[in-house]
């Protein structure tokens, strides 16, 4: 059984491995994406003008407010009905960073939101205008404050890009559920699949979390650390 | 140099200034005092156009601040502002508050600009700590970096909104001393209650209540002369709490 088991591992490997290539394709490339349409609508609705905001926040809840599995069958399903055609992972990647960048949004104008006052007012004093302002003093800050939040999205998209299976992108999951219909071990298949998944978490989580240590400011860092310990 | 012409300021039904006009000359310093909630850190923020006054008018140099057409940007970058709670950039080391100014508002080269931060830090005694973050700093040091940051763009005028108040007693000498030595150097305007700093080296105290000026003149005709009841009473009560000696 474990002799035929390592087999059947080798065997499915290849296959798992090119979905797993479009796992990852669609996460990094739906997380960079939604990340700058993440900034954008964030700074749209802390410092944009009542159009803007309006505008940003309409976005934001209509796609909050639906799921990403009817987004997907509208851009992939749907749209060619008015002459719009996607290639599934064409499809994939613009609902998923659609998709993402409504929460990014969120998360990054909570992040700017909580970076004190004080400091657009020094920027302002020195004589930055109000672009200037954002790019060199409140994004940097806002940014790492936004980390551990764009961590969990980082992880969810990871984890969520198996639903692109449903419109046909050969994706990890995809993958499995084909090697696991023609050979009927489906326990044995999604099992390797979500020790995949959980290995690609655990490492991704880790890089993030070396990168936010290695980002974050001295002096505030160690305090933050200091503080969870004593709770 | 500076003419404030008549500022009113409200927020809401709370009029917090009502008619407020001074001049200072160049290199002059003057000293806010007053009782809180008087709008005193709203003047200094009405002359910034940090707040914009709903009416009067405010000259420096010879050009209308308030004027909606000139160019705000460029203004501040000659007037300095020393926060009460410093708001240094949290992100920066000290060195980089300095030189942020240089490089970004006044587009000097990077070099150039860090080699003139350092110069500045220096004058406040700071050379040591231009590596250091914010955080890692003390109240004291933390306010010395940001009237570096404010000399950095070779103001004409800094504004100065109650420097020491957030700050330890014995930590409040180090931050005087380097007002002090900047004198006649540069004009400055400061709210304090620091009346040792007010008594010793101000050109000339403007008393302030209820969003008026109340009385205005020489320390020496304030603190021995006062003509206003209230003045007297206020300096009198000020001068019990906080002392009147020289950085007391």
């Amino acid at each position: 059984m474990a002799a035929d088991f390592g087999q059947f591992f080798l065997n499915s490997l290849p296959d798992l491995l090119s979905g797993l290539g479009n796992t990852l394709l669609l996460t990094f490339i739906s997380v960079i994406a939604g990340f700058l349409l993440g900034i954008v609508l964030a700074l749209g609705r802390v410092y944009g003008n009542k159009i803007v905001n309006g505008l940003c926040v309409g976005y934001i809840e209509l796609i909050r407010g639906t799921p990403l599995l009817v987004q997907l069958f509208i851009i992939y399903f749907g749209l060619p009905s008015v002459g719009i055609i996607f290639t599934p992972i064409q499809a994939a990647l613009l609902g998923l960073s659609i998709n993402s960048g409504a929460y990014q949004a969120e998360y990054l104008r909570g992040a700017i939101q909580s970076v004190e006052s004080g400091q657009m007012n020094a920027a302002r004093s020195l004589g930055m205008n109000k672009l200037q302002s954002i790019q060199h003093v409140i994004l940097p800050q806002a940014l790492r404050i936004s980390i551990p939040a764009w961590s969990n999205e980082f992880i969810y998209l990871l984890q969520y890009s198996s639903i692109a299976y449903v419109i046909q992108v050969s994706e990890l999951t995809a993958e499995g559920k084909f090697i696991a219909a023609q050979t009927f071990r489906y326990l044995e298949v999604f099992a390797m699949i979500a020790v995949i998944y959980l290995m690609l978490t655990i490492v991704s989580s880790e890089i993030i979390d070396r990168i936010a240590k290695r980002l974050s400011i001295p002096g505030i860092g160690a305090a933050k650390r200091l503080s969870l310990r004593d709770i | 140099m500076l003419e404030v012409k008549n500022i009113y300021k409200s927020y809401g039904d709370v009029h917090i200034l009502n008619g407020v006009s001074f001049t200072m000359k160049k290199d002059e310093t003057k000293v806010i005092i007053g009782p809180s909630g008087t709008g005193k850190s709203t003047l200094l923020r009405c002359i910034n156009q940090l707040s914009p006054p709903d009416k009067g008018q405010v000259w420096l140099n010879g050009k209308e601040i308030t004027d909606p057409k000139s160019n705000i940007n460029k203004m501040r970058e000659k007037i300095g502002f020393v926060f009460q709670d410093f708001n240094l950039f949290n992100h920066l080391t000290a060195l980089r508050n300095v030189s942020i100014g240089l490089e970004k508002v006044k587009k000097i080269e990077k070099d150039e600009a860090r080699k003139r931060a350092m110069q500045e830090l220096t004058r406040v005694g700071l050379e040591a700590q231009a590596a250091q973050y914010p955080a890692q700093l003390s109240g004291g040091q933390k306010q010395r970096v940001g009237i570096a940051r404010a000399l950095a763009m070779d103001p004409d005028l800094i504004l100065f909104d109650e420097p020491t108040s957030a700050l330890d007693p014995e930590l409040i000498g180090d931050v005087l001393d380097v007002m002090k030595s900047l004198c006649g150097k540069v004009a400055m305007l400061v709210v304090t209650h620091e009346m040792g700093f007010a008594r010793n080296v101000a050109d000339e105290i403007i008393f302030m209540e209820g969003g008026v000026i109340v009385e205005q003149g020489s320390p020496k005709e304030m603190f021995s002369n006062a003509k206003m009841a209230r003045t007297r009473e206020f300096l009198g009560r000020i001068g019990a709490l906080y002392g009147d000696e020289e950085g007391g």
